[in-house]
């Protein structure tokens, strides 16, 4: 899609990772499309230049058919070498669910994640409450505001021990956490077991960035919503900044 | 080629154990021209089991109308396909997997998932939608529950991985399913009409391409001994015939299928289902007027020493066969390496019109296609009457009215088979492919399609109870109320495909019941406008000589013009009126209120007007696409209270329902219970605003339109002649109604 003409920025250049098993990864590309200062394409796994990329995103899905632990053969794919480079120079790289559950993985983000509290796939609109929007990928919204996005995942019981809970906390990198529609964070408002409701979380620099719901899906008003639309305005946004465009 | 497979070497003869009888042997052995060998006798016991070669369905099958203008590929190919204009068109099938799932529920139904998906891209379709009409026995045998966590699971586990939504379904529970359950999969795909694939191999000397998985010894005789016979104390040996799944494989299959169908790489493609690589290769010969010869010994195995017979009809999984020119060999070969996945050219197209199978240059078998594949035998049974199908309903006063009507709609929203069925779809992704223009538990799915306005809507029914009392008036009603449920979304209906669920054939009475169910389809087919695409059918579903209820199950695909001027069944606004469009009279014959409240199944259900059904369903369509209906919820299991208390529950808004109002018409005279939870088809019940309602009332023509209350409030009342029938907070109905399965589901 072209820029929009009266701001006559280049776009937002996004590149969307197809692992073998990824099945968000049209989703997340056609919302991508639907944002006038944004272009997508698509990143086959073997793929290793990145350079021509202001945002990678790690969709959702099954990569590698995820039957040993989520994200555990992906993180090995020739692509996430490049990613690594990429986030390391400052590119900003998006995990979303099965995406996050590989740049965990990947030791690009810290902790892990189990299976769900109950033992069941679940999907599922949740509230969301914004903790930091500092980031990249939240600036569009602000802090404490509610939002809703579905989840869709069997493996989203985020934890990490209490040493590296605490820094996250005192970092800020605690971005999202499950609550209830009203803000509370509260454990009946806790669809997973997550520690400290966790729903998304980012790196010390704040250029990489995790979560198990799915903005893509939540992009589109005639399909459960828009409040997803945020995190892909907020990277325009950044991406703008960074580039004086 | 030996030949001992007739004769008797002391132990029953190699056909009886393969599942053929006498007669069929020696039909096989004319057609031959010789006594088959082994090899040759595997094959057949496939094609002609009752699976593959719909022994005694074929002949009544023919009563189903098949034909319509937007009919693109009817009944026999891999799926139907159904043209929704601009160029597009939509692919559909419904399979079971009862037997396995019922061995092995998280396999089985796994496996099922992974084989209807596969019918949907072998036509060059992409999946976006799949639909699980389930039947169990009841949730209070703990194996019950067993089976329903494992089935659930196995659906999940597949389709969640393929990234095709599961959108919606039916679950229901009764004793008749308790040691067969019913487990059908139906998947719905989108493709241009240009990019239509079809599974015939044509043109001598192009290459017969095997993709995927390597070929083991899972699945042995799957078809024939696991699928055409009924369940007995063996079952538990017969687990080996189950399948095992593995849907990462099916993904980049699936994948790698539609890049070659974009490249123009495929001249043909067929999925390998019942009866593997002998039914696939033989059915697409069939289609092409043509032969395939198969060299065995370049089908790569998952173990050694697998014999000749035992690669000819394994069914492992995830794999395809696709019929190619020679000149793209190279790019289909480049298109699986990059998804990672097995080619191997395993034959040739010929023009010999036979099956002919070899093991390196040894030829092992040949076959002629036409005999495997057109002339399996066909049966015909004495039709008898099952003796308890009555000619009269029950009096209406046979049984008394309970005295707490409230206590009975609380029973009733907390029965398995009216109560939310969250507890399942949650477990599916529902979402992923993000066209879910509805969100799950109405009365239809609907799916938009991305750059256009309108969109198609999906449903799945079946009613065995209901069959069980009357298959005529059973198989009518099940077309009419899928049906029913598409208009209460403002969609047109368009096609169904079906599955149909039965007892063993060749006894008079099941026999009866599957001529009389498929008549009554046919009638409201034809009534109805919906012709059939295809389908399956699935006989032999009896447990120690015990039949599951006749089940004809309904997958039915309908066009929405607009997918921003849906119909939904919540209660919006306090103030709405309610409104109850049709003139049928309920009835407890085959109702859930029969069986929760009076404790069994009996009589004779009520009869469809289709006429009448017709006309209710245009006037509710209309009524959702012109923004007069606030709401529109189709009238089923548990009553026009359930259906109410359904709407009500979902919009957060109490409702007041006056009995008086209820009691004109056809309904004249009728007791309360039976009026608040007596079932029949034609019912809708809408809600509107008061200006919006009466020009309703204004266009009804003439279809019964009654003003029957008032949503708004925290309270559920049905108010009759001596005050109130029932009142009961909102809140304790939805708790009751929401809560009930996730309660009968806790470890």
């Amino acid at each position: 899609m072209a820029a929009s003409p009266h701001t006559a920025a280049p776009p937002a250049r996004f590149g969307v990772v197809i692992f073998p098993g990824s099945n968000c990864d049209a989703d997340t590309h056609d919302a991508i499309e639907t944002f006038a200062g944004a272009e997508g394409r698509y990143l086959w796994h073997k793929e290793t230049r990145l350079d021509d990329l202001d945002c990678v995103i790690l969709p959702g899905g099954f990569s590698y058919g995820d039957y040993l632990r989520s994200g555990a053969i992906a993180r090995f794919s020739p692509l996430m070498e490049a990613v690594r480079r990429f986030a390391a120079e400052g590119g900003l790289v998006m995990g979303i669910c099965n995406g996050f559950q590989v740049l965990l993985e990947a030791g690009l983000l810290p902790g892990a994640m189990q299976q769900n509290e109950k033992l069941k796939f679940i999907c599922r609109l949740v509230s969301l409450k914004v903790e930091n929007d500092q980031t990249p990928f939240t600036r569009r919204y602000r802090q404490g505001q509610v939002i809703q996005a579905p989840i869709a995942h069997h493996e989203g019981n985020y934890f990490i021990d209490e040493e590296g809970l605490a820094e996250l906390e005192a970092n800020g990198q605690v971005v999202l956490r499950y609550c209830d529609p009203e803000g509370e964070v509260t454990q009946e408002a806790n669809p997973n077991g997550s520690l400290a409701n966790i729903a998304g979380i980012c790196n010390r620099e704040g250029n990489v960035f995790g979560m198990m719901p799915h903005p893509e899906r939540v992009c589109d008003a005639l399909v459960g919503g828009t409040d997803g639309r945020g995190v892909f305005d907020s990277i325009i946004d950044s991406v703008r900044e960074r580039s004086g465009r | 080629m030996s030949n001992t497979t007739g004769q008797d070497t002391g132990q029953k003869p190699a056909y009886e154990l393969l599942g053929l009888t006498a007669g069929e042997y020696r039909g096989i052995c004319e057609r031959m021209g010789r006594e088959p060998n082994y090899v040759e006798l595997a094959v057949f016991s496939l094609m002609w089991s009752e699976h593959c070669g719909y022994k005694h369905s074929r002949p009544l099958l023919g009563r189903l109308p098949t034909e319509g203008e937007r009919i693109l590929q009817g009944p026999g190919e891999n799926a139907g396909i159904v043209d929704i204009g601009g160029g597009l068109a939509v692919a559909m099938k419904i399979e079971s997997h009862n037997h396995p799932s019922a061995i092995e529920p998280f396999q089985g139904a796994a496996t099922g998932i992974g084989g209807i998906v596969r019918d949907i891209f072998a036509m060059g379709a992409r999946p976006v939608a799949n639909l699980d009409p389930l039947h169990f026995g009841s949730l209070d045998k703990p194996r019950q529950r067993f089976l329903l966590d494992g089935v659930v699971e196995g659906i999940a586990a597949y389709g969640n991985c393929m990234g095709i939504p599961t959108v919606a379904g039916e679950i229901h529970f009764e004793d008749a399913y308790e040691d067969n359950c019913l487990i059908n999969v139906m998947c719905v795909g989108l493709v241009r009409q240009e990019d239509i694939i079809r599974a015939r191999a044509t043109g001598p000397g192009n290459l017969v391409v095997l993709i995927g998985s390597s070929t083991g010894r899972d699945g042995i005789g799957g078809a024939s001994i696991l699928a055409s016979a009924e369940f007995d104390e063996t079952a538990e040996e017969k687990r080996p015939t189950v399948q095992v799944g593995n849907p990462f494989m099916e993904k980049k299959l699936l994948e790698a299928c539609l890049e070659m169908r974009d490249k123009g790489l495929l001249v043909a493609l067929q999925d390998l289902g019942a009866g593997g690589l002998s039914s696939s290769s033989s059915e697409m010969a069939s289609k092409g007027g043509t032969g395939i010869d198969i060299d065995i010994a370049r089908v790569p195995l998952r173990e050694p020493d697998m014999e000749p017979f035992e690669i000819m009809i394994s069914e492992s999984q995830e794999r395809m066969l696709a019929v190619v020119e020679p000149s793209r060999e190279a790019e289909v070969m480049a298109v699986c390496e990059k998804w990672d996945l097995d080619a191997t050219v395993v034959g040739k197209v010929t023009d010999t019109g036979r099956l002919r199978v070899f093991d390196g240059d040894e030829p092992i078998a040949d076959m002629p296609v036409k005999a495997l594949v057109d002339e399996a035998p066909t049966y015909v049974v004495e039709p008898r009457r099952p003796e308890h199908e009555r000619d009269q309903p029950l009096p209406e006063d046979h049984y008394p009215q309970p005295e707490d009507l409230g206590r009975v709609l609380l029973d009733l929203l907390a029965s398995p088979n009216v109560c939310s069925k969250r507890w399942v779809y949650e477990q599916y992704d529902h979402m992923v492919q993000t066209d879910n223009a509805l969100w799950p538990g109405g009365d239809a799915a609907v799916l938009r399609i991305k750059g256009r306005r309108d969109g198609i809507a999906l449903t799945s029914d079946g009613n065995g109870r209901r069959t069980f009392l009357d298959p005529r008036r059973g198989g009518r009603a099940v077309v009419a109320e899928a049906a029913r449920n598409l208009s209460c979304v403002g969609a047109e209906p368009l096609a169904i495909t079906n599955c149909l669920n039965f007892g063993n054939p060749e006894k008079g009475p099941i026999y009866y019941q599957f001529q009389q169910a498929v008549e009554g389809m046919a009638e409201a087919c034809e009534a109805l406008g919906t012709p059939v695409t295809g389908g399956n059918v699935s006989f032999y579903n009896e447990s120690f000589g015990q039949a599951v209820y006749p089940n004809p199950v309904v997958g039915m695909l309908g066009l929405v013009e607009d997918t921003g001027r849906l119909g939904t069944h919540r209660f919006q606004n306090a103030g709405d009126l309610i409104l109850l469009a049709g003139d049928a009279r309920p009835a407890a014959d085959g109702s859930e209120y029969q069986l929760t409240v009076h404790g069994e199944v009996a009589g004779r259900i009520p009869d469809v007007d289709l006429e009448g059904e017709r006309r209710l369903q245009a006037l509710v369509r209309r009524a959702v696409r012109e923004g007069l209906a606030a709401s529109a919820h189709d009238i089923s299991d548990g009553g026009l209270a359930c259906c109410i208390a359904e709407s009500a529950i979902e919009g957060g808004l109490g409702a007041a329902v006056d009995l008086e109002a209820l009691a004109g018409g056809a309904r004249d005279g009728l007791r309360p219970d039976l009026l608040l939870f007596g079932e029949v088809s034609g019912l809708v019940v809408l809600s509107a605003a008061p200006a919006a309602a009466r020009r309703l009332q204004e266009e009804a023509g003439d279809v019964p339109l009654a003003v029957i209350g008032e949503v708004g409030g925290d309270r559920l009342t049905f108010t009759g002649a001596g005050g109130p029938a029932i009142d009961v907070p909102l809140a304790a109905a939805a708790d009751a109604w929401q809560n009930a399965l996730e309660r009968r589901m806790a470890p």
